[in-house]
């Protein structure tokens, strides 16, 4: 059955569609497969009883003819989106073991679909973090692990086709010339580190994630794993355990990007629950696929090109400009002058919008409560017991640039900041950029522990390059497109104009079809 | 900002010489609406706790709010009654604060940006004072929870039914000067958003409240510092609310303290304010927009459709009132207070004496429906059966005497009016013949009398009463007075 688990969700569909196999043995592979990858803490809950029932009903619905487009496909979900009668938890001790009486309006769309679920998935405790780290499950393990060869660091840059992370089990070998511990334990990224882990793993099909300000495409970009961003607006944020409100941005993690666009389809639409969901048309993304990209034009940001940039990313991104040449689009350098203040300003909007999307988890209705002398006691106790240490300080961030006498100077001024960094993208487009090609990240995946302890905006300048996008409210892709000299993968990140996620799938799947796939070898 | 002494005197005498109050209110007025402002869950009062609650009041996990277009309507329909300004680009913000009948922490509102902007209303008092008070914004909000501390030996109770029901607050200039124009000031705007029926007024369910922001300074001195009386929920005690606080403010200062601008409570029971919490005790509610919502926009046309939908508003009833029934300004300004009252005047009045109708309405039936504790509304006697009284009254088959002793009939037993005088025999005698048999009898049997009306020719009534009693009432009483003056040769 672990052939199963190896298939695209595009050949999945084909294959239970010609009935070669059900979506009984499809699920019960992955059920299997994620029993054995435990050690890897990518779900936080399994739901083995309820993805047997969804696939027996996916199978009398396809006997019946009646099949979605989605229907028998085993998805992971990501423990923020509300699931009905399925705990919730957002991967904080606060919620406890809240259970929802509701289900998410993009879950419900993948229900529709005829999709099964698998369990929920591991993520930063309510998406706060770039490494999976901070969730009250404990780290998620990313699948890849190092391996030094000293063959050819760049060679995996120079060719094309599927490849195989070839480190393997007890090959510690100490430190390497990047710092890192060859097989030691690194983070897939976050905060969606449970998706990617899980789809980078074949624990999954594919998997739902947010983007709040990098939280789907860093995860992707450090497990070898597609990661699509839409629009703000395009998916609704109903049922979604919120974050940041302006910013929160449900969308797939996939394996492939015709994965991913099949994915985003029943993800997204119109949901009049949300007032910031767009009344738009969703399109038949997959039609993108194979597209000519000949005649467009791509933006080079040269703001993205960092002070200190590994070489390895500086390589990849050059390798990326000459994929999309190659496939006939114009190249164009711009500049996008705001983005130096896009990070320090995110970091202002996004904990400001936190501290009062969290006030709810007070103790009174659902969740942790510790009791205390009075009210406000009460509050505290349970607040400080229910919240991690990262949330505690986003919490406290935003409520101070939120105060009398500081707003003006914080949050004010960062929301004029965002103004300007979205301009400068609609600057471009106007003058006929149709998408601007960056990394995904500013590094490969690194070590569990290894960031943030003594400063958290360590850990904060991962998301340098996609917290722009999340500012600016734009879609945009992660698409794997190589591996660096410790055969880890990178991404490359491809921005688009607003509700313009087709050019994205359109580029994505050029990069794609140059770079090839990258799959960990399971060690696990 | 207008804050110039009124020429019409409401100063205060304290120790030292005269004082003027400066009152400014923040009115809440639950709006009418089958659901709540960002919620479809039901506005009903009086549901068992915890019923009318939906996901998003009690504010689970990725619960978002969606505006009430109705909601919108009724704060556009409120600021068109309030002559003010409609803002076409309004936005929601978050007040920010922890209290367990605010389940999401904060309190979706308006702050930098209100739906409707300045306005004015004309506030008239019971003593005949015609004044102006500035509206300077209406916004709306929702609603908190219930907090019950009376249910449990240890634990509060929170019951949300209330929880997102939307509010407007409704913020006047400081352009009040005493305690009764405060009164007469909620007294008007509870009528105006009556008429419009975009608030049911109803102060004892909490429907209406008001926060009173009091001060007090020399006449023709700057504003001195305020206090904020909360959540004052009847007229009556908001007039009281006031006197205490004035007073209590001037004692103050005259004995050489200083108020502090704090946040004080109306005790009904003691009728005094005391301490809530002081400035510095004031929260930092840390308002920014609410990323959940856009701002909420809408275009003229949208307004222009609204304010032809409007009913005539008591300014308006009024002046017709005048204008077109000869009433005089204080009898109309009774009339129109209530809409009922106006529709019912207006019902009685059609086709008839209006004035004779506005003082059986005002006199006849408020006197009596007082006395019962009833209104207007659930009066025995309806507007059709008092016309009817009126028109036996107009074509002269009853006397006003009797159309009293009618008024009663039909007040405790109901019927038709008509029906009931032909019934009891209750018709004016205007047969001249048996009046005139009367007028002798009397004469004849008081020669004294005679002779006195002859010197003193008031003594007349006397006469009058007589026959009048003799034939029960029921004589015209203009031939009764004529006959006699022929027959006493006066």
């Amino acid at each position: 059955m672990s052939g199963l688990t190896s298939l695209t969700l595009a050949q999945a569909r084909k294959a239970l569609a010609n009935k070669d196999f059900t979506a009984v043995e499809l699920t019960d592979a992955h059920l299997a497969a994620m029993e054995k990858a435990r050690a890897l803490n990518a779900y936080v809950l399994e739901t083995p009883d309820r993805a047997k029932a969804m696939a027996r009903a996916s199978d009398a619905r396809i006997a019946a003819g009646k099949a979605g487009p989605l229907e028998g496909i085993p998805l992971g979900i990501k423990d923020l989106f509300c699931t009905e009668g399925v705990r919730t938890t957002a991967c904080s001790h606060i919620l406890g073991n809240f259970v929802p009486p509701y289900e998410s309006t993009v879950t419900a769309h993948l229900w529709r679909d005829g999709a099964v679920m698998l369990g929920k998935l591991n993520n930063d405790e309510f998406a706060m973090g770039s490494s999976n780290e901070t969730s009250c499950f404990g780290p998620v393990v990313n699948p890849w692990r190092r391996h030094r060869t000293r063959a050819c660091p760049s060679s995996v840059l120079q060719d094309s086709g599927s490849r195989v992370n070839p480190a393997s089990e007890g090959s510690n070998v100490g430190a390497s010339a990047m710092g890192g511990i060859e097989g030691a334990h690194l983070v897939p990224g976050g905060s969606s580190g449970g998706s990617a882990a899980a789809v980078a793993a074949r624990l999954c099909l594919g998997a739902t994630a947010t983007d709040t300000g990098g939280s789907i495409r860093q995860p992707a970009a450090f497990t070898g794993t597609v990661g699509v961003k839409p629009t703000y607006g395009r998916c609704s944020r109903w049922g979604i355990v919120a974050f940041a409100s302006s910013l929160d941005q449900a969308g797939p993690i996939a394996r492939t990007v015709r994965d991913g666009a099949m994915l985003l389809r029943s993800m997204a639409g119109h949901d009049p629950k949300d007032t910031t969901s767009a009344d738009r048309a969703v399109p038949d993304y997959e039609q993108a696929i194979g597209r000519s990209i000949k005649g467009m034009t791509i933006g080079i940001p040269k703001e993205y090109r960092l002070d200190g940039m590994p070489q390895e990313i500086e390589a990849l991104w050059e390798k990326g400009k000459d994929w999309l040449k190659s496939a006939g689009a114009r190249l164009v350098d711009i500049s996008l002058p705001h983005t130096k203040y896009a990070l320090p300003a995110y970091y202002i909007v996004a904990p400001a919008e936190a501290s009062s999307n969290l006030a709810r988890y007070d103790g009174v209705r659902y969740g942790l409560r510790e009791d205390g002398r009075d009210i406000i006691d009460m509050y505290e106790r349970t607040r400080a017991e229910g919240f991690g240490d990262e949330v505690r300080r986003r919490v406290m961030i935003g409520t101070y640039v939120l105060s009398a006498g500081y707003y003006d100077a914080y949050y004010l001024r960062a929301q004029k900041v965002r103004t300007l960094i979205k301009r400068d993208f609609e600057t471009c487009f106007a003058d006929g950029i149709d998408a601007v090609l960056t990394p995904a990240t500013p590094s490969a995946a690194f070590g569990i522990g290894e960031k943030g302890g003594a400063d958290p905006v360590e850990m904060y300048l991962n998301d340098i390059f996609t917290v722009t996008v999340n500012m600016a409210g734009l879609p945009a892709i992660a698409v794997p497109a190589g591996l660096d000299s410790q055969h880890l993968p990178l991404g490359l990140q491809v921005i688009g104009r607003p509700f313009d996620e087709e050019t994205l799938f359109a580029l994505g799947a050029v990069i794609e079809q140059a770079a090839g796939h990258f799959h960990p070898e399971r060690w696990w | 900002m207008k804050t110039e002494t009124k020429t019409r005197s409401h100063l205060l005498k304290g120790a030292t010489g005269d004082w003027e109050i400066v009152v400014g209110m923040e009115v809440h007025a639950q709006v009418t609406s089958k659901s709540k402002l960002f919620s479809g869950a039901a506005t009903a009062f009086g549901g068992e706790p915890n019923t009318h609650v939906s996901l998003v009041d009690a504010a689970m996990p990725g619960m978002l709010p969606v505006i009430n277009e109705e909601c919108v309507k009724q704060a556009i329909r409120t600021g068109l009654g309030l002559n003010a300004a409609i803002n076409l680009k309004s936005v929601f913000d978050r007040k920010n604060y922890f209290y367990p009948d605010l389940p999401q922490g904060y309190q979706i509102s308006q702050y930098k940006s209100p739906i409707v902007g300045e306005g004015e209303v004309t506030v008239d008092t019971a003593d005949g004072e015609t004044f102006t008070v500035g509206i300077e914004r209406l916004h709306l909000e929702q609603d908190a929870g219930k907090s019950l501390h009376d249910q449990h030996a240890t634990m509060s109770y929170v019951d949300l039914n209330r929880s997102g029901v939307a509010l407007m607050e409704i913020v006047s200039k400081p352009d009040i000067r005493s305690a009764e124009q405060a009164k007469a000031y909620v007294s008007k705007l509870r009528s105006i958003l009556r008429y419009l029926g975009t608030c049911d007024g109803d102060m004892e369910k909490g429907n209406l409240r008001a926060d009173v922001n009091v001060s007090v300074r020399r006449p023709g001195e700057p504003l001195g510092t305020r206090c904020e009386i909360k959540n004052v929920n009847s007229i009556r005690f908001i007039g009281q609310a006031i006197e205490h606080e004035a007073r209590r403010q001037i004692d103050l200062i005259e004995e050489g303290g200083a108020v502090e601008q704090e946040t004080r409570l109306f005790d009904p029971g003691k009728g005094e304010t005391r301490s809530m919490r002081s400035k510095e005790e004031a929260h930092d509610y840390r308002y920014f927009p609410d990323p959940d919502l856009l701002p909420l926009e809408f275009d003229d046309a949208y307004v222009a459709a609204l304010q032809d939908g409007l009913p005539e508003l008591p300014d308006a009833r009024k002046a017709r009132f005048i204008a077109a029934f000869g009433l005089s300004p204080y009898d109309a300004n009774v009339l129109v207070s209530e809409r009922e009252t106006a529709d019912f005047y207006e019902t009685v009045a059609k086709g008839r004496d209006a004035k004779a109708a506005a003082n059986w309405v005002i006199n006849d039936l408020f006197g009596r429906l007082n006395k019962e504790g009833k209104d207007v509304t659930s009066s025995p006697v309806s507007a059709g059966q008092l016309g009817a009284i009126l028109d036996l009254i107009a074509d002269r088959t009853i006397s006003g005497k009797i159309a009293k002793d009618l008024f009663e009939i039909v007040w405790s037993e109901g019927g038709d009016p008509r029906a009931i005088v032909e019934a009891r025999g209750l018709k004016q005698v205007t047969d001249l013949g048996a009046i005139e048999k009367a007028i002798d009898d009397v004469i004849a049997n008081n020669p004294d009398k005679v002779a006195d009306a002859r010197t003193n020719p008031k003594a007349i009534g006397w006469f009058v009463g007589q026959v009048m009693k003799s034939s029960g009432g029921k004589a015209n009483p203009q031939a009764v007075n004529d006959l006699l003056r022929t027959k006493l040769g006066l």
